[in-house]
């Protein structure tokens, strides 16, 4: 596996005009079938193997072209709190192995790569831009081991951040990046929580190194739409977007309930897919059934983007 | 004094709606010229000169209460006004907050050594499985700025954990923090774990958090609801009145 092959197909593909699909969300389908709220899902990749293959395969079976791994919270910082801190390689591993032993030839592995969760000291926090690297490094590094063809940074809020992450990945490794922000709408318009617009962040994230850029999370699909309008007027790159199923309900004792139900998100990856936004999926909230919706509507309706977008080659 | 502070004065055009422009300048005029180079140093991070100047101004005898309301809290609002209209975000908040952490540590000792009541206990905490704290710790420092006693029990807290440290510290207040849309049903089984202590009458809970909302707030039965740390203080005070009343009709 590595990112040369891997680039003829993934980028080869978009640049060629086709829309992929990525899943939906990993941490809500394990949820739903009873991971307790806040327990740690990477120790799942050793003590539910079956289950995250199942869950990769539930994802593949749905349409997907590719999926990602159960490896959000993959990186030191966040191992840390469960007392896994040493284990990052063994779980970023296993989490890459099991999307690839079910993976069907031509299907792609994703590695999910989430923040650190802290603040970079140069903005107030206490994380050291060294230490961070070297995290985001050691993680991403185990991902490609384990068969990952690319990985997704994914739900940053911080453009530095995501930016030493993109570093880390092109420096250690020769996997696809793809680099997706999250943006919350306040008073002024669509900020990240540190306070760059998505005009700024996928101008930035292209110039850092990413193949492919986009936003993930949020907060319902038709804010997704508006901001994958907003970054697609100031760059003609490949963006990627999955969104969650909108903003849950409490039911008591219960998983929260997302209220967007497959079609009515298809409704909307349609819009996204005529911009184009060139990779598409769901986070949170969004299952199987959503994906299988989405890629009957971008395959059923045979949508390509009419242009190819730019795709940078490298070796 | 009128605001002389020429940094102050572009610091406080931020703030346009009328209520809080009026508010924010009387409290600004209240300040001389050196709680408004507080209140400036504190808007713009300078934890340095904070740390510098509150400790000059203590020194020349400027009481505690002085330094904290008119110079470093009076930067605070703007702070908060600024962050809530997206015209700064967390990074320059948290610098901000580095700030008044400086100046706090002249002011605290001085405080609690004054044997005045605290406005009212409050435990806070991230709920279990997440742990994002950045809202938290800003609405502990805008509560201890208010005269609140904060016990802060930190990231991934359990029910257990949050019901245990409202027995010990004979709170009334408990603040819940979430940034996960996964780790939200916590604060539901939190404020459960209330009931069945049999507590939830003996506190007031208030919930926030980036996908939390008034809507998930009222359906999971919280008391309160912010959409930011500036608002935190406020409901801070509104719930506490309310268990006031509500222990007193009980009586």
């Amino acid at each position: 596996m590595n990112r040369s092959n891997h680039s003829a197909t993934i980028l080869g593909r978009l640049s060629a005009g086709e829309i992929l699909i990525a899943d939906g969300a990993t941490g809500t389908y394990l949820q739903n079938r009873g991971l307790e709220p806040g327990g740690a899902p990477e120790m799942l990749n050793v003590t539910k193997p079956e289950l995250i293959r199942q869950m990769a395969k539930d994802y593949f079976d749905a349409g997907a072209d590719m999926v990602l791994t159960n490896s959000f919270g993959g990186t030191k910082f966040r191992l840390r709190m469960h007392g896994a801190e040493e284990r990052v390689r063994e779980l970023n591993r296993l989490a890459a192995e099991h999307a690839r032993s079910v993976a069907p030839s031509g299907k792609y592995v994703v590695g999910s790569v989430g923040p650190t969760g802290g603040m970079l000291a140069t903005l107030g926090g206490d994380l050291d831009a060294n230490e961070v690297y070297d995290g985001f490094a050691e993680q991403i590094k185990a991902l490609e081991e384990g068969g990952a063809d690319a990985v997704v940074i994914e739900t940053q809020f911080v453009l530095d951040e995501a930016k030493i992450a993109i570093k880390a990945a092109r420096e250690n490794t020769k996997v696809v990046v793809f680099c997706s922000m999250t943006f919350d709408k306040g008073p002024r318009g669509y900020f990240t929580m540190a306070g760059q617009t998505p005009e700024v962040a996928v101008r930035e994230l292209f110039a850092a190194g990413a193949d492919v850029a986009g936003t993930n999370c949020g907060n319902g699909i038709d804010r997704m739409v508006e901001i994958a309008e907003k970054m697609r007027a100031v760059s003609d790159r490949p963006l990627w977007v999955k969104s969650n199923a909108g903003i849950p309900r409490h039911v008591k004792g219960q998983p929260p309930l997302y209220p967007e139900n497959p079609a009515y998100m298809a409704e909307r990856f349609e819009k996204l897919a005529d911009l184009p936004v060139n990779v598409l999926g769901g986070c949170c909230g969004a299952g199987p059934e959503h994906i299988r919706a989405l890629a009957d509507v971008v395959r059923g309706r045979g949508i390509r983007a009419k242009a190819g977008p730019s795709v940078i080659g490298r070796g | 004094m009128p605001i002389m502070n020429e940094g102050l004065l572009r610091e406080y055009e931020f703030v346009t709606r009328p209520g809080e422009r009026k508010h924010i300048g009387e409290a600004l005029e209240r300040a001389d010229a050196l709680m408004q180079q507080v209140a400036y140093s504190l808007i713009t991070g300078a934890h340095l000169e904070v740390d510098r100047l509150v400790k000059e101004a203590l020194g020349n005898g400027y009481a505690a209460n002085t330094v904290l309301d008119d110079g470093l809290l009076a930067g605070m609002a703007i702070v908060g006004v600024k962050f809530r209209d997206n015209i700064i975000f967390v990074p320059e908040v948290l610098i901000s907050a580095r700030a008044m952490k400086a100046g706090m540590a002249h002011i605290e000792p001085i405080l609690s050594a004054s044997g005045i009541p605290p406005v009212g206990t409050v435990v806070m905490g991230t709920v279990k499985g997440d742990l994002h704290d950045i809202g938290k710790n800003l609405c502990i420092m805008m509560l201890r700025g208010a005269g609140f006693v904060v016990h802060d029990l930190g990231v991934d807290t359990s029910p257990a954990k949050f019901v245990a440290a409202v027995q010990q510290h004979g709170a009334q207040l408990v603040g819940m923090s979430a940034l996960l849309t996964t780790t939200m049903p916590n604060m539901g089984r939190t404020i459960s774990a209330f009931e069945e202590a049999g507590l939830r009458d003996e506190v007031r809970i208030m919930v926030g958090g980036a996908p939390v909302t008034q809507e998930f707030a009222d359906e999971m039965g919280a008391d309160g609801y912010g959409e930011n740390a500036v608002e935190c203080v406020d409901k801070a005070r509104e719930l506490l009145k309310l268990l006031k009343e509500l222990q007193a009709a009980k009586r």
